[in-house]
């Protein structure tokens, strides 16, 4: 096997120093009824020529060259090629988590970086190493909250990704933490009225989206306003994190948890991704997950270690804040390299070409279907209501080797005919152009479709 | 004139400062292709939502990217420069190609809602993978969903406590040995259960007359490490697993140290219920200086139907794909299908060695582990004569005489050009070395890792104040953790 630095002889070598026959005798604490006397039903060991073609293959049926108008959670995002240059090096990829920190001051630093560049885009005094998701991120927020507050439910926007309400579901269920739902309105954002009723004395915090899952950009200030005069802790969930370049901040919130997915890290059908938790000073010690903290070594040199570890389930076993143990490092270091790269000015041109391409698209897509929620600012997602099923458009827009958007029935019954749409820096005019004149199409068909009946019952009336 | 050097010392690429010490305004490392639609007015679209400001955001060129993350590259030790002999941790080789293929076009940037037909590639790779799985562990069902091992954890545990809900009664504790990794406490926590120590008896191994008596019906379940932290296998599995079964419980396998069984036995033969493995271990995805990780769950026919959301199903037409329709799923635990880029690494590894490599594997990852035993013996204290499977733990008994304790001479260990053991863990060897080499470890190596060993023993007794004093020869030299933790500075700050 070419990965075992191996030779017979030396595995004899080594059973003769330590004294055993054979290599038997080192398993030979396990019972003997239940050692495996033959082969794993896997496939063969396959030539490096052999895995790469198997994998290509599964790359080929897997989208490959296909333009996509889907986000909703995962955002496509150019990837400057510098950053796989530099997450490539085995320095930073086959190292484990920095613990011995004189022997890792590389990765403590970047995470320093990270922590930093985190802190100033959300305008938050402090960030974790990361998370695993967004997801996962949001939930971890919401049960800092609890234990802050001391209080027990939760009101969630009902425009917070649905695949982020069902992982807090999973983890609300098993620690008695009842949770509220709060809807939208018209304007797709958080339906302020009903949060206000929503809030009771037993409530941790508000869980709200910005920009939502609909695209649309929330209110915060308000939202926090209204959570915090009921004693409640207001966590935001931000999954575009490009939008951070052009849009507020959630400035208000308490906790920020973010999916950092749009730096530069790929859609990998999902994952892995990277989660962040950020929050105040104030708050730190019930923040999960790891952090870098600067010290001095002992000359006064300037280093970085992991710090603030008693809030760790290693340390704390049963007590710690989480019993999350990993973070996403390489995942952040991709983060940390993207953000280093476009910084203050180009992570604002960025998030711009993301606006305009969507201001565009939004308003092509109008002239022909309905752009629901007008009235409040989106980035770069807009909800297209048509006449048909969007999947049955959406095969059409296939053919033409594009994705069309998020067909919407499964999360929001509501909204009937509703896909969510998507466009970055990487969405084409002519990408934009095709998807809308086929959306027209389809919304003429069914105009006529229904001329035709209403002519063919006026024909009916007359005969009869 | 004598020459006044300020900020350049010798090896500058030692010095590298942080990123924002070299920003200044104009410098640029990105370039946007041309806006093909209308400019926008950004403040008409976003009115008061705006931002107009991104405070200290870094401005540098991409030379100085490059070279600022190349410098500080080279501040951090990793497998490809050498022994990384983690306990618990199998810092085994990670494969190149493994990284060539994660890579492809189609896998790096397929979207995780873009239809079905056209996701059969990746389908199939969760398919596939999960089949070796399946087959490696001796399961019947399997979920990637979670996100890393403690993850894994929590789905396992939440599957029992549906599992014995819906039995009618979801029972109250989880038993745990006081050899186990700190994530099985904490993940029983965040689970809502009481956790219940299990103590081990004097060959390392849990007391299988205290699991009688412990045992009892609110005992969800049993979470055990096999082989268990101390490297050692449980040789009283099957007596356990019949304890846990007899009252109705069931018995969890944290699947850590799996390294040492695959393609040798197979965890479902030998009673275990439900287990998660760490991919970023035993299946060789690297770890990227602390994730990600990716933590499968495996469970045996009773707790298939309590599988986290969606699974994968082979459709009538024969094509693959999710189903959600799942009424006793304990739901998500993490948006999309979990970290596929892992599952990608994790097959290509699989497909690299087949039955034959994945059994060499694990052979020479015992033999080697058994061969730094013997290499380390006297020399070191050896707490448990039970045999080792693929890590040994030694304690630091003899050297604490000199008080040089077990993280002093992990110090002394980086010093000769290895990466240190796991140091103080587990909890039952007062002042632990824990050593597994794995078996990515020539001959060669290992000889050297013994020798170094074994003068830093020597060194303890001649001239304990040097090894107190490692570091020697890093970058920088121990750092002061308590003043990091006391007065916490978490981010730059300009000025600072």
């Amino acid at each position: 096997m070419r990965y075992l630095p191996k030779s017979p002889a030396d595995r004899e070598a080594i059973l003769k120093a330590i004294g055993a026959r054979s290599i038997d005798d080192l398993f030979a604490p396990i019972p003997a009824e239940y050692r495996l006397h033959r082969d794993l039903k896997v496939p063969h060991q396959m030539a490096e020529s052999e895995i790469v073609d198997w994998f290509r293959e599964r790359s080929r049926e897997n989208g490959d060259g296909y333009i996509t108008f889907l986000g909703a959670g995962a955002y496509s995002h150019y990837r400057p090629v510098i950053i796989d240059s530099l997450i490539s090096r085995g320095e930073f990829l086959t190292a484990y988590t920095p613990y011995q920190a004189e022997i890792s001051q590389g990765t403590l630093q970047s995470i320093f970086e990270f922590q930093t560049m985190i802190c100033e885009l959300t305008g938050m005094e402090v960030a974790n190493a990361s998370m695993y998701d967004g997801s996962t991120a949001a939930t971890e927020a919401v049960m800092m909250a609890v234990r802050l507050t001391g209080r027990r439910s939760v009101a969630i926007a009902r425009s917070l990704h649905p695949e982020y309400r069902e992982v807090l579901a999973t983890y609300a269920s098993h620690q008695g933490m009842p949770l509220a739902s709060v809807g939208f309105t018209e304007s797709g954002r958080l339906d302020l009225k009903e949060l206000e009723k929503s809030i009771t004395q037993d409530t941790a915090c508000v869980l709200v989206q910005s920009p939502n899952f609909f695209g649309t950009i929330e209110d915060v200030a308000a939202i926090a306003e209204i959570a915090h005069q009921r004693g409640a802790m207001l966590v935001a969930s931000i999954a575009e994190a490009v939008s951070l370049g052009i849009v507020e901040p959630p400035r208000q919130a308490d906790v920020i948890a973010m999916e950092a997915q749009s730096f530069g890290v790929p859609l990998g059908f999902g994952g892995p991704y990277c989660g962040v938790i950020a929050t105040r000073e104030q708050y730190v010690r019930q923040m999960p997950g790891r952090l870098v903290g600067q010290t001095t070594d002992r000359n006064g040199k300037r280093g970085f270690v992991l710090t603030l570890a008693t809030r760790e389930q290693h340390i704390r076993r049963e007590k710690a804040t989480s019993n999350i143990c990993t973070n996403q490092a390489l995942v952040a270091l991709m983060v940390n390299i993207f953000m280093t790269i476009y910084g203050k000015v180009g992570l604002r041109e960025l998030a711009k070409h993301n606006l305009a391409k969507t201001a565009y698209a939004a308003q092509q897509f109008g002239k022909h279907a309905k752009v629901l929620f007008p009235g409040a600012p989106r980035f770069n997602e807009f909800v297209v209501q048509t006449s048909e099923d969007p999947y049955a458009i959406n095969s059409r827009i296939l053919g033409h080797k594009i994705v069309g958007g998020l067909p919407l029935k499964k999360f929001y019954p509501e909204l009937g005919n509703a896909a969510l749409w998507c466009c970055t820096e990487l969405t084409t005019r002519s990408a934009i152009d095709t998807a809308v004149g086929l959306v027209a199409e389809s919304e003429r068909s069914v105009k006529s479709a229904k001329e035709e009946a209403s002519v063919q019952d006026d024909v009916q009336e007359v005969v009869r | 004139m004598k020459h006044v050097t300020r900020k350049a010392t010798r090896h500058v690429n030692q010095n590298e400062g942080l990123i924002f010490e070299k920003s200044s305004a104009g410098k640029a490392a990105w370039k946007l292709a041309p806006l093909d639609v209308p400019d926008v007015d950004t403040t008409q679209l976003l009115g008061s939502s705006e931002r107009k400001d991104l405070g200290h955001m870094p401005e540098v060129s991409e030379i100085e990217i490059i070279r600022h993350f190349t410098r500080l590259s080279t501040w951090n030790y990793a497998i490809d420069l050498g022994m990384y002999p983690l306990g618990s941790c199998t810092m085994k080789y990670n494969p190149r190609v493994n990284e060539v293929v994660s890579r492809l076009e189609g896998l790096a940037n397929g979207h995780p809602y873009q239809p079905e037909k056209i996701s059969q590639g990746a389908l199939r790779i969760l398919k596939t993978l999960s089949e070796c799985l399946i087959e490696i562990t001796g399961m019947d069902a399997i979920t990637l969903q979670p996100a890393a091992g403690a993850q894994g954890e929590l789905t396992g545990l939440l599957m029992v406590r549906a599992y014995h809900q819906s039995k009618g009664h979801p029972r109250k504790k989880i038993l745990i040995p006081d050899s186990a990794h700190g994530t099985n406490p904490a993940t029983a926590a965040t689970a809502a259960y009481a956790v219940e120590n299990l103590k081990s008896n004097d060959r390392g191994m849990v007391d299988v007359a205290a699991l009688a008596a412990q045992m009892n019906e609110e005992v969800a379940a049993l979470m055990l490490t096999n082989p268990n932290t101390l490297g050692v296998f449980e040789q009283e599995i099957a007596r356990i697993a019949e304890i846990m079964h007899a009252k109705g419980g069931l018995l969890y396998m944290d699947g850590a140290n799996m390294n040492a069984l695959v393609g040798k036995v197979r965890p479902g033969d030998f009673g275990v219920d439900v287990m998660h493995l760490n991919l970023h271990k035993t299946f060789s995805t690297p770890h990227g200086g602390g994730g990600p990780g990716s933590g499968p769950v495996a469970v045996k026919h009773m707790l298939e139907p309590f599988l986290p959301k969606p699974v994968v199903i082979t459709k009538p037409d024969g094509t693959l794909g999710f189903e959600y329709n799942r009424p006793q799923s304990v739901g998500r635990v993490r948006a999309f299908y979990g970290n596929f880029g892992m599952f990608v690494r994790a097959l290509a590894y699989t497909l690299a060695n087949g039955p034959d490599g994945l059994r060499q594997t694990t052979e020479d990852a015992v033999l080697n582990a058994n061969y730094i035993r013997k290499g380390l013996e006297g020399a070191y204290d050896l707490p448990y004569s039970t045999p080792s499977m693929h890590e040994v733990v030694f304690s630091d008994k003899l050297q604490a005489k000199k008080g040089v304790r077990t993280m002093d001479i992990a110090k002394r260990v980086i010093d000769y050009g290895f990466h240190p053991y796991t140091t103080a863990f587990p909890l039952i060897v007062h002042g632990a070395l824990m050593i597994e080499p794995t078996e990515s470890e020539s001959k060669e190596e290992m000889d050297l890792f013994i020798e170094a060993m074994r003068s830093i023993a020597e060194e303890v007794e001649e001239d304990p104040e040097m090894v107190l004093a490692a570091p020697h020869t890093t970058r920088v030299s121990r750092l002061d953790e308590v003043a990091a933790a006391r007065k916490p500075v978490l981010r730059w700050k300009p000025g600072s």
